[in-house]
């Protein structure tokens, strides 16, 4: 298959992990920000394919496992009720509220459906006019068109039984979160190709510049992450800082001009909160107000939502490249993905749901 | 519940399922997983004790007089009921032939049970039952006896297909599950994923085009041409709901052995990896309707491979690993780009992902 079978290489995979082992003189900390990427390293084992002074670090990219327990309360408040027909991409269905989750909405008569794209939610509005459907519009700047395109349309086709729980976040923000903490020991990033392909990837320049880190944009085959990591450790070896294009078969430097017109035109950008991080300023997407009646939020009162996310759960250090999914005293015991503590355990995604899938031989790539 | 939990055992037997965890039969709990596994376990198995249940067979093996039977039973509540290579009436009779003819039996007689939704089209019910019969014909099996109940409309979906079958076991032969050895050869006999993708592409919401049809087909016959060349083969599984990932892992816990794959050994179509890429699935998680596992001595692999190939519904068998010693219970696979991953058994259902 072109575009696939030549990333997935072996004689390739080797070609360029002997170049990174020639390349590196000493210890280097990079960052895949995206939880794609995660599951390829984790997949396919790439780690084994390193030299010993790399060290990976799982970033937060993962928009199921960021998403705030308080915002799946709500989704889960608004689901349970009679009026609604709530719909969502497969992945959210499993994460864990504080004591249920969107599967056991559904078990219980709730009328929640999987789509496979927020268009299909507005068509379901309107063969369904007598209820409201509600899409739970989570995502970085990949999934952000398609959904903005799906409010657009909705007021453009004059449906008004249709609104959207909206938690986009995006990346930039969150990368100088992470350059900015007191405990950031990450020298170099693995940008996510598919959230460049969206966006472009000149609003990575001024970071690299400002935290004199090398930003490289990467795609999601194992030879991809491989070249990404060859190009940052060359950059770092020879003490640059650039941001530089990996993924140059799908991203362009300002990335998709009609899709962040139609993103600007329907968003804007908010302050906010990151599961086990925190609150970020500017890091996601709300209604602009012209639009802001197809916000859920404001149709059903779910103000009054709070939660507290497990104690055992170390979410938050392991989204942000603190710890790693094993150093977890509930990894594996407590939690599982049949009986996930938090999201990094759910999403197909998730830094813990890869480990756990893929990563427990003992010896083998990922547990190192 | 939480009472009966706690010590009331006069009220009856105690659930065995935790109630803090799942007071409700949730979709994944039929998925064929992990979750399949632990309902099976804790509810049906703590209080069906048979010893011909216990294995966890596709088939009970029963001993009657001198003859040696294999009985099975299956439901069908596939949507949509019609879809690219096959219909819910044709994959009631094969998944039910398959099933005995992976115990090693050769299958004799079917039963049926409809439950039909009221208002279903009589045109649709007859396509249904045609189709029935031509598979029945093809496998060599006769429908024997049967029932029809038909529920409120929207108390279904459309319809609902059980059958069950008895076969005769092949003298000498033992297939069975617990059987893999350490160095037996792992064969599969073709392209996998294609059942599940192709009706996933007619499913209403994500219709894609596509020339993939379902492979749905009675694999007795294959079988008879296995073992007609060894009848020592070890074990014989239908990778269907789950794939061949459910299936292997199945096999790895019996026998308390690992069993070690290639990726690049595993056959399966351009068009089914791309449809998976575009998903978000792993193919081997999903189903097949006409393939088989079959574990085997490793002295006989060539041979069984040679009379796969001969058979209509072998042609691209192929090798694809071998049962290993350690880690038992475990299936690992030898990756495209010459790494070792786990092939772990799906927690729940595969869910399309977010990007």
């Amino acid at each position: 298959m072109r575009y696939i079978d030549e990333y997935r290489d072996r004689e390739a995979a080797r070609k360029v992990s002997s170049m990174i082992r020639a390349t590196t003189t000493r210890p280097w900390t990079l960052m895949e920000i995206c939880g794609g990427q995660t599951h390829t390293i984790v997949k396919y084992g790439l780690e084994a394919l390193l030299p010993e002074e790399i060290t990976l670090i799982h970033g937060p990219g993962c928009p199921v496992c960021v998403t705030p327990l308080e915002l799946i309360d709500k989704a889960i408040a608004i689901a349970s009720r009679a009026d609604v027909i709530f719909t969502s991409f497969g992945d959210m269905l499993r994460v864990p509220g504080s004591t249920k989750d969107l599967l056991s909405v559904k078990a219980g008569g709730g009328d929640v459906r999987i789509v496979y794209s927020p268009l299909d939610a507005v068509t379901l509005a309107r063969q369904h006019p007598d209820k409201k459907v509600v899409f739970f519009a989570v995502g970085f700047e990949t999934t952000a068109p398609p959904n903005a395109m799906a409010v657009f349309q909705a007021k453009k086709l004059g449906v008004t039984n249709f609104s959207i729980l909206c938690s986009h976040v995006l990346v930039p923000p969150a990368i100088q979160a992470i350059l900015s903490s007191p405990s950031n020991h990450v020298q170099g990033f693995l940008a996510a190709g598919h959230v460049c392909t969206v966006m472009g990837y000149e609003e990575y320049i001024p970071l690299a510049e400002r935290f004199q880190v090398p930003i490289v944009v990467t795609g999601f085959e194992p030879v991809d992450i491989l070249q990404g990591i060859a190009m940052t450790i060359t950059q770092l070896e020879e003490g640059r800082h650039e941001v530089e294009n990996q993924y140059v078969r799908s991203v362009r430097r300002d990335g998709n001009v009609p899709a962040k017109n139609l993103i600007g035109e329907v968003f804007e950008t908010t302050d906010r909160k990151w599961r086990g991080i925190g609150e970020i300023p500017r890091s996601g997407y709300r209604l602009s107000p012209e639009y802001e009646v197809f916000d859920a939020e404001r149709i059903f009162d779910v103000s009054g939502i709070n939660a507290q996310e497990s104690p055992l759960c170390i979410a938050g250090a392991i989204l942000q490249g603190l710890k790693k999914p094993h150093n977890c005293s509930a990894f594996g015991k407590e939690c599982s993905p049949e009986h996930p503590l938090g999201a990094p355990m759910v999403s197909s995604e998730g830094a813990c749901a890869a480990y756990y899938h893929y990563g427990r031989l003992g010896s083998s790539p990922g547990t190192r | 519940m939480n009472d009966i939990q706690s010590g009331d055992l006069t009220s009856g037997p105690v659930c065995p399922i935790p109630i803090s965890e799942y007071p409700q039969v949730m979709l994944a709990h039929g998925g064929g997983g992990r979750l399949s596994q632990h309902l099976i376990r804790t509810m049906f198995l703590s209080q069906f004790t048979s010893d011909a249940l216990r294995p966890l067979h596709d088939g009970a093996l029963l001993q009657v007089g001198n003859m040696r039977l294999a009985f099975s039973t299956d439901s069908y509540v596939i949507r949509p009921i019609f879809f690219p290579g096959g219909t819910i009436g044709d994959l009631a009779v094969n998944g039910t032939v398959n099933d005995l003819a992976m115990c090693g039996a050769r299958p004799l007689y079917l039963s049926t049970g409809f439950i039909i939704e009221e208002g279903l089209p009589m045109e649709d019910l007859w396509r249904v039952v045609v189709a029935m019969q031509a598979a029945a014909k093809a496998a060599g099996v006769t429908l024997v006896t049967g029932d029809t109940k038909v529920v409120d409309r929207g108390k279904g979906d459309k319809i609902f297909i059980n059958t069950s079958g008895i076969g005769l076991i092949h003298a000498g032969t033992f297939i069975n599950p617990a059987r893999a050895t350490p160095g037996d050869a792992v064969l599969i006999s073709g392209r996998i994923a294609d059942h599940g993708i192709a009706v996933l592409s007619v499913r209403e919401g994500l219709e894609f085009a596509t020339q993939l049809t379902s492979d749905t087909a009675p694999l007795n016959g294959l079988v008879d041409a296995m073992l007609h060349v060894c009848p020592d083969i070890h074990v014989l599984r239908d990778p269907t709901r789950g794939g061949l990932a459910s299936t292997l892992n199945e096999i790895a816990e019996s026998s308390a052995t690992g069993i070690r794959i290639r990726e690049e050994s595993i056959p399966i179509a351009d068009e089914v990896r791309g449809a998976c890429e575009m998903l978000g699935f792993d193919p081997l998680y999903v189903a097949n309707e006409g393939k088989l596992v079959a574990i085997v001595p490793s002295t006989e692999a060539d041979d069984l491979l040679a009379a796969m190939r001969a058979h209509p519904l072998g042609r691209e068998a192929a090798l694809i690993g071998h049962v290993v010693p350690t880690p038992p219970g475990v299936v690992t696979m030898e990756t495209r780009i010459g790494s070792t991953r786990i092939v772990d058994m799906l927690s729940g259902e595969q869910l399309p992902r977010i990007c």
